[in-house]
């Protein structure tokens, strides 16, 4: 009786392990929010075309990713920001050498309310309704209204490149009202007819209303062509160079015939 | 011989059960105490590079800038202000709810209420968050001509919906065991409904609804979603009811994602969490007092 229960467990142990070595095309992705869109679409994609393979998704944030990076739980980091010094030598410390693909290039847009009269800003006037001088819309040649701020937490990765493109070194002022994404930005925008916030040109819809930027709609070609001044490029990382399904994944995200043109469909910018 | 027998497996079967259940207690004790040490563990260290002093009385959370700043006074004064914003609504409405409910109302509404108050408790915190976001902040900002719904007062008025049931259900509890026999002398004194409920109920029960009213007040304290979604998320010191605000819940739930493993906002992080976890402590620790403290002890001690 004993031995039977034994033997029972024994191989459904054994099947276990038969079944993880048939699962060796897994390829696991964490990270950047961001960037997420465009992993799930890529991936459902090439799932399709390689039915052998299995790729599991998760977001949590850049750093999260980094983190899984330097652990070793994860293939591919998505990242909406380049690597920092701190985790590369982290990394290193571990014996993992993180390597960047740009996969995507992203597009910041300055968004206000529909009823909002402005059509155009400067990245000066970005700068200072953001450090809180600007306190009423007429100040800038808009409707007489209080500015209502609304900016991203300090660690994402939009407002990363919120604050090195548009603030160049100065501070968002403390009276900002931090979202926790994209879409909460949007949606809080939608709401107050005082407020100016900056989302991804993927998150725009018609309940907010894009500004042009010193005179220069936000788009894919002005992103491309570098005449839009707040765009960013997205990463994925490996650990060391790719090999196997990590390399053939990553060559399917970057042909354009192919993973580029879901970079598109999840409302980014692809790279060519 | 077998009775014998049977004691001594009664004896052991005893001894089998208590070391179960001693195992059980010692399980759930372990965790927490397991969980604040890891919290102190990851969140010290932040110590080395800002002093005690800069990290709670800094004005300034700029964690991600370079020099980096972290100042959590701003988040403490946050997460203060919408928990007493919060208890001077929602302690009202508990305790005055629980003296209707124990001592004004018949049987029959007493048992259609009383679940529903409760089971404002069940609801989760994300749809009191998505409420107060989507519903409450638009007629706020509207009717009072305010620049953003997303403030102190939204918060609070969400959080004193979160905390009523816990008060007023606490509360009631204390109300209704209050021995009848004081009532009774009371009533048989000549006094009336009204100052039996003011001079006999409220001292014989003020344990019980103190305990209910910090219990309540450390749930608004330590409550997330609610917040990260409806204070506005300005990490400024508050100078009016209607500013956004940032407490230290919503900054941990925002950030953490995104602080990088091990660094120095990681560990901030952590070492608001140990600010945030002394806060509820000290507030549980007042209620245990209290309720030790002036423990009703039978009908004799009042």
């Amino acid at each position: 009786m004993k031995i039977k229960g034994i033997a029972v467990v024994a191989f459904f142990v054994a099947a276990l392990f038969a079944a993880n070595m048939a699962w060796a095309g897994n390829i696991v992705i964490k990270g950047s929010t961001t960037v997420l869109p465009i992993a799930q679409k890529v991936s459902e994609a090439y799932m399709k075309q390689n039915p052998d393979v299995k790729i599991s998704i998760s977001g949590g944030g850049s750093g999260n990713g980094m983190k899984a990076l330097i652990d070793g739980s994860t293939d591919i980091a998505d990242s909406s920001r380049f690597i920092k010094g701190k985790e590369v030598s982290l990394a290193v410390k571990k014996g993992v050498y993180p390597v960047p693909f740009a996969v995507a290039y992203d597009c910041i847009v300055p968004v206000v309310h529909p009823s909002n009269s402005m059509v155009n800003i400067t990245m000066a006037q970005l700068k200072d309704i953001y450090m809180g001088k600007v306190k009423n819309w007429k100040e800038i040649g808009g409707p007489d209204r209080p500015v209502v701020v609304i900016s991203r937490d300090t660690s994402s990765g939009t407002y990363e490149v919120w604050a090195k493109k548009v603030m160049q070194k100065e501070r968002v002022y403390p009276g900002a009202l931090l979202q926790a994404s994209n879409g909460a930005v949007s949606q809080a925008v939608a709401k107050n007819k005082n407020a100016i916030g900056y989302i991804g040109v993927g998150y725009m819809s018609k309940d907010v209303k894009p500004l042009m930027v010193n005179r220069v709609v936000g788009s894919a070609a002005t992103t491309l062509n570098g005449t839009y001044p707040i765009s960013r490029p997205l990463f994925m990382f490996t650990p060391g160079w790719p090999k196997g399904d990590v390399l053939n994944f990553i060559n399917f995200v970057m042909n354009p015939e192919k993973g580029q043109k879901y970079v598109a469909e999840a409302g980014y910018v692809p790279l060519y | 011989m077998s009775s014998k027998q049977t004691g001594k497996k009664r004896q052991s079967r005893e001894k089998t059960i208590r070391f179960v259940f001693f195992g059980v207690a010692l399980a759930s004790i372990t965790t927490l105490f397991l969980i604040a040490l890891f919290l102190f563990a990851e969140g010290i260290p932040i110590f080395k590079s800002v002093s005690v002093t800069d990290f709670v009385f800094g004005k300034y959370w700029y964690p991600t800038d370079d020099p980096a700043e972290f100042g959590i006074l701003p988040l403490i004064l946050a997460s203060i202000a919408v928990t007493v914003v919060s208890s001077a609504i929602s302690i009202p409405l508990g305790v005055l709810t629980a003296f209707y409910l124990a001592e004004g109302a018949s049987a029959r509404v007493r048992e259609w209420v009383k679940p529903i108050v409760e089971l404002l408790a069940a609801l989760p915190s994300v749809v009191i968050g998505f409420f107060g976001m989507v519903i409450v902040a638009p007629v706020l900002q509207d009717l009072l001509n305010i620049p953003t719904g997303l403030n102190l007062f939204n918060a609070s008025l969400m959080l004193a919906f979160m905390s009523i049931p816990t008060i007023c259900s606490l509360s009631e509890d204390a109300i209704f065991s209050v021995p009848g026999e004081l009532k009774e002398a009371s009533l048989a004194l000549g006094a009336t409904h009204w100052e039996t409920i003011a001079r006999v109920i409220f001292p014989a029960s003020i344990s019980g609804i103190c305990t209910a009213v910090i219990l309540g007040m450390s749930r608004a304290m330590g409550e997330t979603m609610v917040v990260l979604m409806v204070a506005g998320g300005a990490a400024m010191i508050p100078t009016s009811l209607f500013d956004p605000v940032r407490p230290m819940p919503a900054s941990i739930a925002a950030e953490m994602a995104e602080a990088p493993f091990q660094s120095e906002h990681y560990y901030a992080l952590f070492a608001t969490a140990i600010i945030l976890f002394l806060f509820t402590l000290a507030f549980n620790v007042i209620a245990e007092q209290i309720s030790h403290r002036y423990r009703q002890v039978g009908a004799a001690t009042l």
